[in-house]
This record gives C-alpha cells, structure tokens and sequence, in this order.
C-alpha cells in the first residue's frame, strides 16, 4: 500500500515537473491577480494594508481552483484513472496520494510565495509568520476539498468552471480563519486560536475527502 | 472443450449490461479454466468493451453474476482487482513519461519489482526506446508499453479491449506470444476484438449479439457458450 501510494506521488510530481507550465501558470496567476490590487484600490498605505490578508488569501484560493480541473481529468481521459480504479491499493489512498502531488506542485509554490506578495500589499511584518503558518495549515484543506470537486466534475462539460463553483463555497471557513490570523498577528492578539482552527478544517478534509473522492470516481468510470 | 473439463476459475452467469436504460446484452455466461481464454466478438455496440468493464469490476452488471473460483467477484472487488489485468481503448500512458518510467510506476502500484521491466520491453521490441517520452512515439508503440506493463507485472487474469489496435506484424506476434505465454502459465485471457487474433489453441468465442438475440437468458451457463474454431 505505501508503494502505490509512493508510485502516485512519484509519476505525479515527475509529470508535474516534466510539464512544469501547469503549476507555473497557477503561481503566476496568484501574483498577477494579487498584484492588480494596488493598481485598482491605490496606493493608499492603510487601505492596501488593511485589507492584505484578505486579498493575499483570496488569490491563493483562486489560484489554486485553477490547478484543480486537471487534477483527475487527463487520467480520466487517457485510461490512466482505470489502472487506479485497479490498483491492489485503496482508491482513497491513492486519491490521498495524488493530493498530496497537488499540494506539493500548487499549495507549495503559493505558501513560499505568500510573504513577498505580503510585502507587496503593505503587509506588517509581525503578520507574515501568521500568513505562512496559517498557508501551511490551510492549503492541504484546498487539495483535498479540491480533489472531490474535481473527481464530481469529471466527465461534465466546462468542468473547469464547475470545480471552483462546487469548491469554493465548501473552502470558505480556510479563507475565513486564514484572514483572522493574519488580523490578529497585525494587532498583537493571540494568533493561535484561528490556526487551530485552520488546522482542524485540514484534518477534517482529510479525514473525509479522500472517501468521497473516491467515490466520485468509481461513479466517474462506472 | 478442453477448458471446461477442468474446474472454471472464472465464470460470468446470466450477465446482463445496461447503459444509459437500454439493455446492451443479457443471458451472457461463459465458464474458464485455468490457461482458458475467450474472444468477445460482435459488431459495434454489441457490448464489448461493457463486457470487459463488467469482468473487471469497472461497473456493475444489470443483472447476474461474475464468479472467481466459485465465488461472487462483486464481494470483494478489491482483490478480484488484484488478480486481473485490464487494457483498455486508451492506453493510460501519459506522454511526458518514458516507457522505462511508466512500466517502472506501473510495477510498483501493482506491487511487483523492477527486474522484469527491461525483459518485458524487450519482449514488444521498445528496448531501444526505453527513454523516449511517449509523446513521441506511435501509437502502435505506446499500445505496446502498456502490453508490455502486462508481462512485467503478471496478474492470472488479462481483459484486453481491442489489444491489437495500431499494432504492426511484429506487435501483433509478439502479443500473440505473450497471451500464449500467460495462457501456458496457467493465466485466464479474455480478449474483445474485431480482428482475429491468434489466441493459441482452443479459445472459446462469445458473440455477445448472436447471444443477447437468442434470448436464452435463463438457460445455465454452459448453454449459451459457442465452440470455437
């Protein structure tokens, strides 16, 4: 079972690192819709700082809605959803393993490049450690919510509009407590209250979203 | 029928496929000794590839039953999977992977080692290609790798849809081989095609039309079977 579950990851990180467009091309769009902010609301210091960790961690959600769709879609395509559907493994682990390549190739990238479009906005300093604890906290939370949406999306047309409509509603509680730790930190409260609770959405996602993955996939192929 | 002299390691009774509310076939049965193999012929939506998704647990039949040494495969799909081999229409190679890469993960999600990889390369004649991304390869050469992914990785049972799509002459002996290989090893073969393919002697066909048009659903098993050549 770890061995499939090493296989997954492995051929996914491989195939994420052969075609390397697909995760740039998420990273890329989260500091270009972050960085319209300053050019659309102005360079008013109070407004841009005020309102940085909400911007910050809406452009992480919607940057990674934009990996999503390809998430199970091209192995729905070409077969290679059949030999997972066949493996000796558990669906759900191998569902647990691909999330995982998805957060390490989309959830990663967004975490590092968190602070610097902190900075961009005017972010206080104090508020950075928050906004990568709660990003290391948080993202794991989008790729597996992420993955059900994606796997009920298979086989729809326009599935990439679908994904975010059917994901970001169930995300709003990581967007939620992401922003009051950032608000907190920027006011010298106690950061550790939404972190925790950043943390439980994640073990919740994770103790239930790879089951309903699964299952949307074997309905997917069935 | 020497196969069924023998004890049948897989059976299907009375197997009825339905998609989309319209009934594809019924009244199917066969019955397959250890080293027996089966072609499923009929036309174009006659229910082929259904056949082949039904025997692998894919999806669900309309109505009867899939045995595996006697007992329901739909108790215990996971490792009814674990036994079987499934090539489909699309090949699952990803185009950024090597064949070398893509029977390497292939073995170690089917939990088999690496050293039978180079041999089975070997075997479709894409040694010399081992390191080419498969997007650059035919797609008779990328039918091979994922033949070749069978032999690296051997499983009693192999559904093949349509295995000999795209291949040429030499493909399509080497795949001829490796079915009499498998067969020879006491490995089950059932096989959707349109194109006569040298299974080894004696295989059973199964015309999936001809049968569901009988209409001789409720017969036992053994009825609705058809000799082959």
């Amino acid at each position: 079972m770890t061995r499939a579950f090493l296989a997954v990851v492995g051929r996914d990180l491989r195939l994420a690192l052969r075609q390397g467009s697909d995760a740039l091309a998420a990273l890329v769009f989260y500091v270009v819709v972050v960085a319209l902010f300053p050019l659309g609301v102005g360079p008013e210091p109070g407004a841009l700082e005020r309102m940085s960790g909400g911007v910050v961690w809406i452009g992480a959600l919607l940057a990674a809605m934009l990996s999503l769709d390809r998430l199970f879609q091209a192995d729905y395509e070409d077969g290679g959803l059949d030999l997972l559907l066949l493996a000796p493994a558990p669906l759900e682990v191998l569902v647990l393993a691909k999330c995982l390549a998805h957060w390490l190739t989309a959830g990663l990238p967004i975490l590092l490049a968190s602070p610097l479009l902190g900075l961009l906005l005017n972010m206080r300093p104090e508020a950075w450690l928050a906004l990568v604890a709660g990003m290391a906290l948080g993202t794991p939370a989008l790729s597996l919510v992420g993955a059900v949406g994606a796997a009920l999306a298979l086989g729809a047309r326009r599935a990439g509009t679908l994904v975010p409509l059917l994901v970001l509603p169930l995300v709003v509680p990581v967007l939620v407590f992401g922003v009051a730790a950032v608000e907190a930190a920027a006011a010298g409260l106690d950061t550790a209250p939404p972190l925790m609770l950043l943390a439980a959405a994640s073990l919740a996602a994770l103790a239930l979203c790879p089951w309903a993955a699964a299952a949307a996939l074997r309905q997917a192929a069935a | 029928m020497a196969a069924r002299a023998t004890h049948p390691l897989l059976a299907a009774e009375r197997l009825a496929c339905a998609r989309g509310g319209r009934t594809v076939f019924r009244g199917i049965g066969f019955a397959l000794a250890p080293g027996g193999a089966l072609a499923a012929t009929g036309p174009n939506g006659a229910g082929k590839s259904s056949l082949l998704r039904l025997l692998a647990g894919l999806a669900a039949p309309a109505g009867g039953a899939i045995l595996w040494d006697g007992a329901p495969v739909a108790a215990d799909l996971r490792a009814h999977a674990a036994r079987l081999r499934y090539l489909g229409h699309a090949t699952g190679a990803k185009p950024a992977l090597t064949a070398a890469e893509e029977l390497a993960w292939r073995a170690r999600l089917w939990g088999a080692g690496a050293e039978g990889i180079a041999r089975a390369l070997a075997r479709f004649g894409m040694e010399g290609r081992a390191d080419v991304p498969a997007r650059y390869l035919s797609d008779g050469q990328r039918r091979r790798i994922a033949l070749a992914a069978l032999v690296a990785a051997p499983a009693p049972l192999w559904l093949l849809d349509e295995p000999s799509v795209g291949l040429d002459a030499d493909g399509l002996d080497a795949l001829e081989d490796a079915i009499a290989e498998h067969r020879r090893g006491g490995g089950i073969a059932v096989v959707a095609t349109h194109a006569p393919i040298g299974l080894g002697p004696p295989w059973e066909t199964l015309d999936l039309a001809a049968e569901t048009a009988t209409g001789r659903g409720a017969g036992a098993p053994e009825d609705e079977l058809e000799d082959g050549p």
